[in-house]
């Protein structure tokens, strides 16, 4: 074995990691797909409102996650995306109801007199300091929201890059619309405050964007989506051990990276 | 063999308080090429949609195939009206003939071989093999054309109904698929319907014309329908239907004229 996997938190931040690397990596295809990388910044900011409700109210911040997540969801579903209107309508609903999350969450932050260590803890997660009931908790997540992804997967994918004749042979366009924002939302909710925001939105986007731009067909799109997300996660927790620097930004950099050079390659 | 594969009977569309068309009575008989004409606005495209079932009646009976009009009519092959596909949109044109084929089922994206041969078939029939393989962004207008009328026939379209395909080609491009369609209706027996902006392109392969103007719909050969009187009785006001030596028709009045012009959409 590995001397950096010889201690419990690093067995527990890799199991994590590589969970939440999967999911990401499967619902991320459909988020670049759809071109709705916004909402993925979104739905992973706006639990922090959530957890600052849930410290205000004394109860469980799993709880103020899925409350928030699960309302700007739905709130981003109602206002945004219809068959015609393109994604300019979508783009500015999302912008003002992200702003809205974020100046609610400054509000609770203040009624609570908490200190900003745990908005930065939230922002930026613990992924070196979780539990292994964290990471129960995490398979739980991750099979449901793959399992849910599996079951819609072929008319998403349909309805993503074709809405118009797809709505047209009798599939629930705006439906799968919906369920896929609550997908993306109620499995935020309950990792984020595991890894944290930043990790959340890095892997939702970037590894899932490279493995676009790597390959057109939706199944190896996929499969490279989930590669890369795992491999970044995994060599970022490996360089955050063995270096004094933040998994954040090893993992970010990393996914940052993998995107800048499939662009390139794909230029070149 | 039926009678009739399309039948309208009295059939009207209200759109947000506008009544669209109405008393509109016409059918279409198997492997017929019929199409679609009038000014902008008139209500092509929704003759189209109330057949899809995603516009509904709100008067008057449809039938496609001896049955009411529903959505996810396997039995119609739809191609709607849209400008080209995003560049940047990152999927073979292979998949999305296949998506025409079983996008509607439940369940993870895993093509078998059996829905794999009957795409390349179809992909084969339309003369697209050369760049299946290839995102459908990058593809020319021509080719992505090719690709959605595959995608339209696949799941065993009967009927084709297809909102000006013609749209944005060039010249030669406009001959080619016109000539695909016809050779698709006439081989496969495939009664299509295609709306169009310029009657010119497609006037040596079509059998009928629907026109639609003024609230109404008239249907009959373009012999008898693109006339001077027949089409000012239509639209209720004086329209001139000219003949160039060229062979070429152009239909002048106080609505614009169909004819094709480069600034057009």
């Amino acid at each position: 074995m590995p001397d950096l996997l010889q201690y419990q938190f690093m067995q527990n931040a890799y199991a994590a990691g590589t969970l939440v690397a999967l999911l990401a990596g499967v619902a991320g295809y459909f988020i670049v797909l759809r071109g709705q990388s916004f909402i993925a910044h979104t739905l992973s900011q706006i639990g922090f409102p959530g957890a600052a409700a849930a410290a205000l109210l004394h109860i469980s911040p799993v709880a103020g996650l899925l409350a928030f997540c699960g309302a700007g969801a739905v709130a981003i579903g109602a206002a945004g995306r219809d068959l015609d209107a393109g994604d300019r309508r979508e783009s500015a609903a999302v912008g003002s109801i992200l702003a809205l999350a974020l100046g609610l969450g400054i509000l609770f932050v203040r009624l609570y007199g908490g200190s900003a260590q745990s908005v930065y803890a939230f922002l930026f997660g613990t992924i070196l300091g979780i539990t292994q009931r964290d990471v129960l908790l995490t398979v739980v997540v991750v099979l449901a929201g793959i399992g849910a992804l599996a079951a819609i997967g072929r008319p998403l994918l349909f309805a993503s890059v074709d809405p118009v004749v797809a709505e047209a042979r009798g599939v629930p366009v705006r439906s799968l619309s919906f369920a896929f924002l609550l997908v993306v939302a109620l499995s935020v909710a309950v990792t984020v405050q595991i890894v944290g925001t930043l990790l959340i939105f890095a892997l939702l986007v970037a590894p899932p964007a490279a493995a676009l731009q790597l390959t057109a067909h939706p199944a190896f799109g996929v499969i490279a989506s989930v590669a890369l997300s795992v491999a970044v996660t995994w060599a970022g927790l490996a360089l955050a051990y063995y270096t004094d620097f933040p998994v954040g930004f090893y993992i970010t950099t990393l996914a940052f990276g993998v995107y800048a050079g499939a662009r390139l390659r794909r230029a070149l | 063999m039926q009678q009739s594969v399309l039948e309208l009977d009295h059939a009207a569309v209200r759109l947000g308080g506008r009544t669209v068309w109405s008393d509109v009575s016409l059918s279409v008989a198997p492997a017929e090429f019929v199409a679609i004409l009038g000014p902008n606005g008139a209500g092509k495209s929704t003759l189209l949609k109330a057949l899809l079932g995603v516009v509904p009646l709100s008067e008057g009976t449809a039938t496609v195939l001896g049955k009411p009009v529903r959505r996810g009519n396997d039995a119609i092959g739809y191609l709607p009206q849209r400008r080209r596909f995003d560049p940047d949109l990152r999927i073979r044109a292979v998949d999305l003939v296949w998506l025409g084929l079983d996008g509607g089922r439940w369940g993870f994206p895993l093509p078998s071989s059996e829905t794999g041969r009957r795409v390349a078939e179809i992909i084969d029939l339309v003369g697209a093999t050369d760049y299946s393989e290839r995102p459908i962004g990058e593809l020319s207008g021509g080719e992505q054309q090719r690709i959605l009328i595959a995608q339209a026939l696949v799941s065993g379209a009967r009927m084709l109904a297809l909102d000006e395909p013609l749209e944005s080609l060039d010249l030669n491009n406009q001959q080619a698929i016109s000539e695909l369609i016809r050779s698709i209706c006439r081989r496969q027996g495939v009664t299509v319907l295609l709306v169009a902006h310029d009657i010119n392109p497609i006037l040596p392969f079509v059998d009928r014309v629907i026109y639609v103007a003024g609230g109404h719909v008239l249907c009959g050969t373009p012999e008898e329908v693109i006339r001077t009187d027949t089409l000012s009785r239509l639209y209720g006001a004086p329209i001139e239907v000219l003949h160039a030596s060229d062979g070429r028709i152009v239909v002048v009045g106080q609505y614009e004229p169909v004819s094709h012009h480069p600034e057009d959409h």
